[in-house]
């Protein structure tokens, strides 16, 4: 085929619009985020005592922790859904999350004796942590990973584990919701782990599911 | 591309072909360093110029279009190179330099589009391949292919729309 006549092909089409990307964005990951919570309730549920804890610092710094990382994933995502957009300051954000939970660490460790450092750090439940972030986190990054795939973007491991810590911050503030391990030792060692294994499933995911 | 977004094909047409010379001074610069031939040259921006299509949608009307080709094109080129098992090297630097400021590589356009590219369209289904003929070799409009076809516009214009689809994937996997 001529080039020439490709662009005639190329003028004809251009009456079939494609969704704009931020329409498909709210769909795929509202649907996906909502299977994600639908799950949590089905299955894990919140904590006994979710509603006394309300007024925990501690307790609510898991989910300043937990949407930071899934905003500032988002965000990134976002920006490298797109050809050639500069991901600018968005790049450095995504930082954010865990430079938050070293710094509440050291606090912690401040206001704490050090006899209580290690129980608080292993927690009741990390092996509950690093299944359930990881397991509720598929859904959302399904539906971002679609969302990716309908945009153009020209680094694909990167949108990918962008698009994977979005998904991992949105699991873990489901996850925090049950989770007894309020510390932020605990967050520092397993969110993060939980985390990090999301990400790194999603930079490799990306890698070969997001090329176009 | 602000007006062929609304609707204008008369200006989108003229777009696509303005950036074909473009996107040709691309490909051979890569080509010079990677040896692609002048066929596979072609279907970088055959390929190019499929994606911009497909991902048109992509494009932010506040950002400038320029950064936003080049990452197509760059895109596109380094796939082709990297399939034909080479190493290739390009900066968005330079490419950005050709958007901005084209001069004639007419006579060389003419003699490459005399070259026929890779017979894709023969791996299409008929449906979409008839379709997609009609629009461009033919260069009738969607009312006049599918009145000449016997087929209702809306059919039409979702076979080509799919018909250029697989057009795409194929170009992504031909080696």
């Amino acid at each position: 085929m001529k080039t020439e006549d490709l662009i005639a092909a190329l003028t004809a089409d251009n009456e079939t619009k494609a969704a704009p990307l931020s329409r498909t964005l709210a769909l795929d990951l509202g649907l996906g985020f909502a299977a994600s919570i639908a799950f949590f309730f089905a299955f894990v549920g919140l904590r006994d005592t979710f509603f006394i804890s309300l007024d925990q610092p501690r307790f609510l710094f898991k989910f300043v922790f937990s949407l930071t990382m899934a905003a500032s994933g988002l965000v990134l995502a976002w920006r490298l859904a797109r050809p050639g957009a500069n991901p600018g300051r968005a790049a450095k954000a995504v930082l954010l999350g865990p430079a938050l939970v070293i710094l509440a660490s050291l606090v912690e460790m401040a206001v704490t004796p050090s006899g209580l450092w290690e129980t608080r750090m292993i927690g009741h439940n990390a092996l509950h942590c690093l299944t359930l972030i990881p397991l509720m986190s598929m859904a959302p990054l399904v539906g971002l990973f679609a969302t990716l795939r309908h945009g153009a973007p020209t680094d694909g491991r990167r949108a990918g584990a962008a698009a994977a810590l979005a998904a991992a911050g949105l699991s873990a503030t489901l996850y925090a919701m049950n989770c007894p391990d309020d510390s932020p030792l605990f967050l520092a060692v397993w969110y993060m782990i939980a985390t990090a294994i999301v990400v790194v499933a999603g930079w490799f995911a990306g890698g070969r599911l997001l090329r176009w | 591309m602000r007006a062929a977004l609304a609707g204008d094909n008369q200006a989108y047409k003229r777009l696509l072909t303005a950036l074909a010379p473009f996107l040709r001074k691309i490909a051979l610069r890569a080509c010079a360093r990677t040896g692609m031939s002048a066929s596979e040259v072609e279907d970088a921006i055959q390929e190019t110029l499929l994606a911009v299509h497909l991902k048109r949608h992509t494009w932010d009307p506040t950002q400038p279009l320029a950064p936003w080709l080049a990452a197509i094109a760059r895109n596109k080129v380094i796939d082709a190179a990297r399939r034909r098992g080479r190493r290739v090297e390009t900066d968005i630097a330079p490419f950005e330099d050709i958007l901005a400021a084209p001069d004639e590589t007419e006579i060389l356009e003419r003699e490459l589009d005399r070259q026929e590219a890779l017979r894709l369209l023969d791996q299409l289904s008929p449906k979409q391949r008839e379709a997609i003929e009609a629009v461009s070799i033919r260069g009738q409009s969607l009312r006049d292919a599918a009145a000449a076809l016997g087929v209702k516009e809306g059919a039409l214009r979702v076979s080509v729309h799919r018909g250029l689809k697989s057009l795409a994937e194929l170009y992504r996997k031909s080696s």
